[in-house]
């Protein structure tokens, strides 16, 4: 396991419900909804982890950046 | 893709296989427990990358592979029976249980749907009331929070024609039975990165103090992989022992509050069979009393359903470790995916499909 | 609603008035008083080829396309690819009862505009109801003739090791718009399916390099299919760069998140091709005056003789594996 793909937040769909907080996620361009749940931070232009229908973490994006600059570096 | 792409630059991918090199002093075995990182291990010829004294053992890390075949047959029990729709994610459907899987199931009539995720099931169930509907529930901690979420909505919902087939299982008893086999035959371990998303990394440290043993949790695209694995042999080669998190943008410490608390509200940890394992105490997640009426099991009355594995299948040795896939005198011989002896031949993630699709040329 | 009735496949009064009504409305007149079609003068130059399609999709409408176009595209497709124009086309339907009238009126005034789009007449058809439960809802026979283009030399036994194997465009997209259209996994956004005519860009190549020795159009099975079919008929095997294989963003995001490979999605209006390493610019060039071929490209190599005919993809990472041949179902993952 576990399929669990990258993809935008194109929207936060509205409703009063926390636990049914949904959302739609673009993946390159493909947009599925997925429920936001798990990750009540996350709002529109995050990215996050989607793995059958729910956003499981958000992308820490500064610390994705860092690691690539990181792995650039070695042995540049 | 973003968040993708960049992890598998090939040139990053052949300056970290340079510093693995120049890190190794003597030979190490690493043992990678998710399935997903032995799929992308295997596709992308990371093991390829490696110099002479790295071996990657692949572990018991497919939801999958580790469902014993009893399990298969009570789901194909409830198949066979006309009024239920069995809802399932599509890597159980081509599973052998005792005689047959689902897709031969669908053929004589069966009402077997894929989804992609257990809210379909729900949706499923609120549009055929006539019908029971039955969701198979496999899968790792990743999986759990998403089935977890739909059996609270149907118990909140009151629906009344929705039960769940539970067979999730829990990844440190696996590790924690590997790192206790004697002879230990792994040396470090590659955590699952999805798994720690939702657990986080803090569960593993006491894992990795009882066995002293290094575990990095690692990604999924190649440059994760490469990286992952240098850390665990510069913990290996310095004689340390850590958990280390070099998926830190999408795991961290203490993994996701809101997920864990809906496992913790609908499930409780359970003894589970694991093919090739056996039964370990505390290893898989059962539903709780407050929604056992939602139980398949016990709805259907199941329990009596004993599987009968193929004996030719080395299943439990490859899960461990034991036995290289192209090792089995059964490879690619009586067991292909199309005509799978075990469910590690026919998963996407299981060690010995991504062999025989990657691999069996050599 | 008005819909179909066993009646309307009896060869009785009801049945005459549906082709009136509803058919020859479309095609004209003289489609209702033949069951075969004389092709006046189509011996006179060319071979003659014919072929026959299946068409069942659903849903029957997708992102991009619906049944009327696939039928049409699939025959003159088969055509265009055996280096043939299509001259004429053939119709037969299996209607079940209870089909809406509606549904059969737009399906086939979606096969008159296929077929005027490509220059090719429907002459000839027939018409069968089922009962309910017979057939899903409408499924399409469509056969297709067609005259070979002088010059042409098509056959898999003159492909050699050193050819090059090209993709007319990015792949994948009939695949996941079809998938992206069925009921519970249903997602929106950008992949329309590319089913689209190949006569144009197939005449265009032919008449660039007449000597190319393989054409074939991917559908079921995608471009690993083809590339087996290729390899196994002309005894070679084939070796393919996996960075070169043109695919669209939306297309990758969608197999991402199904897990699915867009090597082995369908398409409808993709094709591949084999050209001597001479005439490879001159083959892109050609194709790039269409619009059915976005990023036609060159993904491979043919190989040494093989009988087996093996399919070999080249990853990124500079790894040589082997690359399957389709199972033929598609069973979106979560592991």
């Amino acid at each position: 396991m576990c399929l669990g793909i990258p993809g935008q937040i194109l929207r936060v769909l509205p409703g009063e419900d926390p636990l049914m907080r949904m959302g739609v996620v673009s993946f390159g361009g493909v947009e599925k909804e997925v429920c936001l749940a798990y990750v009540p931070e996350a709002e529109e232009g995050d990215w996050v982890v989607v793995h059958a229908g729910f956003a499981i973490a958000r992308v820490d994006e500064a610390e994705a950046a860092r690691t690539l600059s990181l792995l650039d570096e070695a042995g540049a | 893709m973003r968040y993708v792409d960049e992890f598998r630059d090939p040139a990053a991918a052949g300056r970290l296989a340079d510093r693995i090199r120049a890190t190794v002093t003597r030979p190490w075995t690493l043992m990678e427990v998710c399935g997903g990182q032995t799929h992308a291990i295997v596709r992308f010829g990371i093991d390829r990358l490696l110099p002479e004294g790295v071996s990657l053992l692949h572990g018991p890390g497919c939801p999958v592979c580790v469902t014993p075949v009893g399990i298969i047959d009570q789901a194909l029990a409830l198949a066979a029976r006309p009024g239920i729709t069995l809802c399932s994610f599509g890597d159980m459907l081509r599973v052998p249980g005792t005689s047959g899987d689902l897709i031969a199931a669908r053929t004589v009539g069966a009402d077997v749907r894929v989804v992609w995720s257990p809210l379909d099931a729900l949706a499923v169930a609120r549009a055929s009331p006539e019908r029971q509907v039955v969701f198979f529930a496999v899968g790792f901690e990743t999986t759990a929070p998403a089935v977890a979420m739909a059996v609270h909505r149907a118990a909140a919902e009151g629906l009344e024609n929705l039960s769940f087939l539970v067979a999730h299982v829990l990844v440190p008893p696996a590790l924690a039975a590997i790192a206790g086999a004697r002879p230990r035959a792994v040396d470090g371990f590659l955590a699952a990165g999805h798994v720690c998303a939702i657990m986080g990394v803090d569960e593993y440290r006491p894992l990795a103090e009882r066995y002293r043993v290094p575990i990095v949790v690692t990604g999924f695209e190649p440059l994760d992989l490469l990286q992952g694995m240098l850390q665990c042999l510069q913990q290996l080669e310095g004689g340390r022992a850590e958990v280390e998190n070099a998926f830190a943008r999408t795991a961290r410490d203490d993994g996701n509050a809101a997920a864990r608390a809906m496992i913790e509200r609908v499930f409780e940890v359970v003894p589970r069979a694991w093919r090739g394992l056996g039964t370990l105490p505390d290893s898989g997640l059962g539903l709780r009393p407050a929604y056992a009426h939602l139980d398949a099991v016990e709805r259907f009355d199941l329990a009596g359903i004993q599987g009968r594995e193929d004996p030719r299948c080395r299943a439990g040795d490859v899960l461990q470790g034991q036995l290289l896939p192209t090792d089995c005198p059964e490879f690619d011989r009586a067991c292909s995916p199309d005509r799978p002896l075990g469910a590690p031949m026919v998963s996407a993630e299981g060690a010995c499909a991504a062999w025989h699709r990657f691999r069996r040329h050599t | 609603m008005k819909r179909i009735q066993m009646a309307h496949g009896g060869g009785g009064r009801l049945m005459q008035q549906l082709l009136r009504e509803h058919v020859a409305a479309v095609f004209g007149e003289p489609v209702m008083h033949h069951d075969g079609a004389v092709l006046v003068g189509a011996m006179a130059d060319g071979e003659l080829v014919m072929t026959t399609d299946a068409s069942v999709v659903t849903p029957l409408f997708f992102p991009g396309g619906d049944l009327g176009k696939l039928a049409v595209y699939g025959a003159v497709n088969d055509l265009a690819v055996t280096g043939a124009r299509p001259v004429a086309l053939s119709l037969a339907l299996v209607l079940e009862e209870g089909l809406p009238l509606e549904t059969l009126d737009r399906l086939l005034a979606s096969v008159k505009a296929a077929a005027d789009e490509v220059g090719v007449s429907v002459v000839t058809g027939d018409t069968k109801v089922v009962e309910r439960g017979g057939c899903d809802r409408i499924y399409a026979a469509t056969t297709g003739i067609g005259r070979r283009l002088p010059g042409v030399r098509i056959d898999a036994r003159r492909v050699r090791e050193g050819d090059r194997v090209l993709l007319s465009g990015d792949i994948g997209r009939h695949g996941v718009a079809v998938l992206s259209a069925r009921e519970g996994l249903s997602f929106g956004g950008a992949v329309e399916s590319d089913c689209a005519p190949l006569w144009g860009p197939a005449l265009d190549l032919l008449t660039a390099v007449p000597s190319a020795p393989f054409l074939r159009d991917c559908t079921r099975g995608g471009v690993a299919a083809v590339l087996h079919e290729l390899a196994r008929a002309a005894g070679v095997s084939v070796s393919v760069e996996e960075a070169s294989v043109p695919v669209s963003e939306p297309v990758r995001g969608a197999c991402a998140i199904l897990g699915l490979d867009p090597m082995s999605l369908a398409c409808e209006g993709r094709f591949l091709a084999v050209v001597p390493p001479a005439h490879v610019d001159a083959a892109l060039a050609a194709l790039s005056e269409h619009s059915q071929c976005p990023g036609a490209a060159v993904v491979g190599t043919i190989g040494a003789a093989d009988p087996g005919g093996a399919v070999w993809l080249t990853t990124a990472f500079g790894q040589e594996r082997p690359l399957d041949y389709p199972s033929g179902e598609h069973l979106p993952r979560i592991c």
